[in-house]
């Protein structure tokens, strides 16, 4: 129905600009971790030394472990507090349900850096909760573990991706068709056996969904270390960052990148086959 | 808070014609008024179907017995338990429902085995019981199969097996041959009639569709509009509507309005010998009991009209007539084939079958 | 549902949820009260009302610089992403080109991969081909990134229209050009709209591709992490109420534009992140 000419101008530009903007910027990145640097300059010369050194120095096997650590806390936490802040909604909220959904969406379009900072104020050892602490007479000293440490960047990441979380659960518990909760019941089943035999089974493939949501998220984030998180908490994009900025060895920092993709690739295949293996269509 | 011994009809419904009560059951959503006042029995074994239009409350009867809603007034009893207090997971009662609702995460023999499983059952005898459940509804062989890989009239059979396999008391079907192709739909009807006198559960069957009531229910309670319209056998109903809604939903039917003075009813040029009140009155004359008649012969009891051919539906073994008689009254008839009718013809029907109903 | 006394554990569960509530909210409510803190940022409780801290952003010229910028970067990125997004789409949906797969995939990248991977990538790209970094980079960088998000929303538009409409559009004699204007995008409206707004809003608050092509002159985020990360002052907490305000307001005006057009699948659009 549509003639070539059409099919063409609706292809061509998006192919190139994708082809230059992202794909030449990717491959670019691809490219450089296969380069070597010296006296602060890329040269062009292919060799291995880069991934070499990232599986020989120990520093960056730790900080990925670390990386991996706090993104599993997070995805933790945020499916703790985000399934059953869900499972209430869909099953429990009554003729609020509409209500609260929009009460969670909100925070979705409030900028991560203003809960960031919102975090920062609160645990600061001059901040909100020390001077609450203080007021109760809890505390006479401000308590200072609570800015800059790995507590610190989960606590923010959680607050940030509860929502996330949130959504796909939802979605997936919004999609349960609410006969085969009769049935259940019908069939002689009482809530906690209906819960464990029919609903939670059914919301497998949205908990999958929001769980790779906050884990990808959390891998990538370097932001929340350098607000709330300090030295000890160093994520592995902090250490590309670092690496591209004050270090100056772009190839290595390019190397450090792609692994960052390799996990992510292969993390998002699994999750995704998964879903499958557990979605009934 | 039950005053069950405080019963005072708990006598006469100890006896053992009855299974379900249902007594004086109202249900309102809101300011909706969905149920007025049902009250209604069940006998052991029978097939009972509620018949109505969509929205006439005969849904949410059936889910106010499986217990998925709670009524607003009256109580819900069987076999000498009060039903409407307990959870739906604590009535002896099953449910087929409309879209089966398998379980899409269970394979058939899980689906089937969920009821025994979830009541602990011990192991050795779920086995068993869901073999013989399946075999029962000719399933077996599917039995490790998922439900989305099954057709509509298989999910049925494993949704009547899921249900069966707990030996309810009562088993509740709600429109549960509507997603059927026709085909299929007549096959089922003669399997559930089969299967539900072999086993001799009763079933409380929901459908909007009359035929399907006629053909499997031993009663049929007829609801609109919230209220109970009638309660009879299928022929009893098709025979003798007491209600000219009753007439319609059920079957073809002319309704005849008619003056009725000294025994006799007029309706434009007709007239007939009409027993009851005199005054303005409704009559049921079914279109096959009106006849092609000849001229001129005359049987006591009978009425003759002459009547123009407006219309003529063939449909096989019969055809359908429509027809206009002196005064200007349309008459549908229901006569063997024919042939083309035209120009005006003799007709004929006995008095005794022009049915006096409510309006 | 089944009978529904509240038991205990539904009581439990209402609770938490009550809980989950304070906590996302906690801090959003803490920073807009402190943002009227006369004694600035902790302590407890906050004592003395003031507007001091919005007077005094509201006479701060970086900032509002900041805002203007954010603004421009945001229009351009809108236009840009909306543009080849819509294309994008059209593509994806209608014509068949080698590398299709690859090119679906390609395009989401910057949604699946973090910020930092996509920035850094385009600042070697920005280097390796001479460009100077300046806004001018940074809306590239949004425009270009965000095509993800308008590609999936319009894509999804495009799957949910009737296709018939175009052939009774050609069928009456319409041309191409003319069933595109008359019929094809009208029908996307919607999806448009969500589109526009999600994507200005991820470029109003985009930071990790910024981050790294930001010139001499700094978008709001930047501006504000600049500020941070000399220290706290109640005048961020003003700001970050300010945005609060604008986020909302641009949700409500969502809601307007939802109610009015279009039903349930719109929802879907919004629940997407």
């Amino acid at each position: 129905m549509y003639s070539r000419a059409y099919k063409t101008i609706v292809s061509l530009p998006p192919l190139l600009w994708v082809g230059v903007f992202l794909l030449l910027p990717y491959a670019l990145m691809f490219a450089h971790s296969f380069w070597a640097v010296r006296d602060g300059t890329v040269v062009h010369q292919w060799n291995l030394n880069n991934y070499h050194t990232l599986f020989s120095k120990p520093v960056y096997l730790e900080v990925l472990l670390r990386t991996m650590r706090i993104a599993a806390s997070v995805t933790l936490c945020s499916l703790l507090l985000g399934y059953p802040l869900a499972y209430y909604l869909s099953f429990h909220s009554g003729a609020r349900k509409e209500l609260l959904y929009q009460l969670v969406i909100v925070p979705l379009w409030v900028s991560y850096l203003v809960r960031g900072y919102a975090w920062k104020t609160i645990l600061g050892s001059e901040g909100v909760l020390n001077g609450f602490l203080q007021y109760l007479h809890l505390t006479h000293e401000p308590v200072s573990f609570l800015l800059y440490s790995p507590f610190a960047v989960v606590l923010m990441l959680t607050h940030i991706y509860t929502p996330f979380v949130f959504l796909p659960i939802y979605a997936a518990l919004e999609h349960i068709p609410r006969p085969l909760v009769e049935a259940s019941q019908d069939l002689g089943a009482g809530s906690a056996q209906t819960f464990l035999r029919v609903i939670f089974p059914l919301s497998i493939p949205g908990l999958v969904a929001g769980a790779t949501f906050a884990f990808v998220l959390s891998l990538g984030d370097f932001l929340a270390p350098l607000l709330v998180g300090g030295a000890s908490s160093t994520m592995i994009s902090n250490v590309v960052q670092s690496l591209f900025g004050a270090a100056l060895d772009w190839p290595l920092g390019a190397a450090i990148s792609v692994c960052i993709v390799i996990v992510i690739i292969s993390l998002l295949f699994l999750t995704e086959r998964l879903e499958k293996r557990w979605s009934f269509k | 808070m039950s005053f069950a011994i405080a019963n005072p009809q708990s006598l006469d419904t100890a006896t053992p014609a009855v299974l379900l009560e249902v007594r004086d059951v109202a249900k309102r959503f809101g300011a909706r008024e969905v149920l007025k006042s049902i009250s209604l029995n069940i006998a052991p074994g029978e097939f009972l179907t509620l018949l109505g239009e969509s929205g006439s409350g005969k849904t949410t009867l059936l889910r106010l017995i499986a217990g998925f809603e709670q009524p607003t007034a009256g109580e819900i009893w069987m076999s000498g338990e009060r039903l409407d207090a307990l959870p739906p997971y604590k009535r002896r009662v099953n449910t087929v429902f409309q879209n089966y609702a398998l379980f899409p995460h269970l394979s058939v023999r899980d689906n089937v085995a969920y009821g025994l499983r979830v009541k602990s059952t011990p192991a050795s005898e779920i086995g068993g019981r869901v073999d013989h459940a399946l075999r029962m509804v000719k399933m077996e062989e599917f039995a490790d199969s998922r439900p989305s890989k099954l057709s509509g009239g298989q999910q049925q059979r494993v949704a009547l097996a899921r249900a069966l396999v707990n030996r309810p008391q009562l088993l509740l079907l709600d429109e549960p041959l509507s997603a059927l192709d026709a085909n299929l739909r007549k096959q089922m009807q003669g399997e559930l009639k089969t299967l539900q006198r072999e086993l001799g559960i009763t079933f409380l069957f929901v459908t909007h569709d009359q035929d399907e009531a006629m053909a499997l229910s031993d009663r049929i309670a007829l609801l609109r509009g919230g209220a109970l319209e009638q309660v009879a056998s299928g022929r009893e109903i098709y025979a003798h509507p007491t209600t000219a809604y009753t007439a319609q939903f059920i079957g073809q039917t002319n309704l005849l309005r008619a003056e009725v003075r000294d025994g006799v009813a007029v309706c434009g040029a007709l007239q007939w010998p009409a027993e009851g009140e005199s005054g303005a009155a409704v009559f049921s004359l079914r279109p096959e009991a009106i006849q092609l008649a000849s001229a001129g012969i005359s049987i006591p009891g009978t009425v003759h009209f002459r009547a123009a051919m407006q219309q003529q539906f063939y449909s096989g073994a019969s055809e359908l007539l429509e027809v206009t008689c002196a005064g200007g009254q349309l008459l549908r008839v229901r006569v063997p084939a024919q042939g083309p009718l035209f120009g005006e013809h003799d007709f004929v029907f006995a008095a005794a079958d022009a049915i006096r109903v409510q309006e | 549902m089944s009978p529904s006394t509240p038991t205990r554990r539904s009581r439990l569960l209402t609770i938490y949820a009550a809980l989950v509530f304070a906590f996302i909210y906690l801090p959003i409510v803490i920073l807009i009260l402190y943002s009227f803190n006369r004694d600035g940022v902790g302590g407890f409780p906050p004592r003395h009302f003031t507007f001091e801290w919005y007077r005094q952003l509201f006479a701060d010229g970086p900032i509002w610089d900041s805002v203007l910028n954010s603004l421009i970067v945001a229009a351009g990125s809108v236009v840009l992403s909306l543009t080849l997004g819509l294309l994008a789409a059209l593509a994806l949906d209608r014509a068949n080109f080698p590398g299709k797969a690859l090119f679906r995939r390609l395009v989401l990248l910057p949604l699946i991969l973090p910020g930092i991977i996509t920035g850094l990538s385009l600042l070697m790209f920005a280097v390796v081909s001479g460009v100077q970094l300046s806004l001018f980079t940074v809306f590239l960088g949004h425009g270009t990134a965000l095509i993800s998000v308008a590609t999936t929303e319009l894509f999804a538009g495009l799957q949910k229209m009737d296709r018939a409409q175009e052939e009774a559009s050609l069928d009456l004699g319409a041309t191409p050009w003319q069933t595109f204007w008359r019929v094809t995008l009208p029908n996307l409206k919607l999806s448009l709209i969500a589109a526009g707004l999600l994507i200005f809003t991820l470029s109003m608050d985009e930071i990790a591709v910024t981050f790294f092509l930001i010139g001499r002159d700094n978008t709001l985020p930047l501006e504000i992490w600049g500020r941070l990360r000399r220290g706290i002052t109640p005048e961020i907490n003003a700001v970050s109420t300010l945005i609060f305000a604008v986020s909302v307001g641009l949700i409500v005006i969502w809601y307007r534009v939802r109610t009015r057009g279009l039903g349930a699948d719109a929802q879907e659009l919004l629940e997407r992140p």
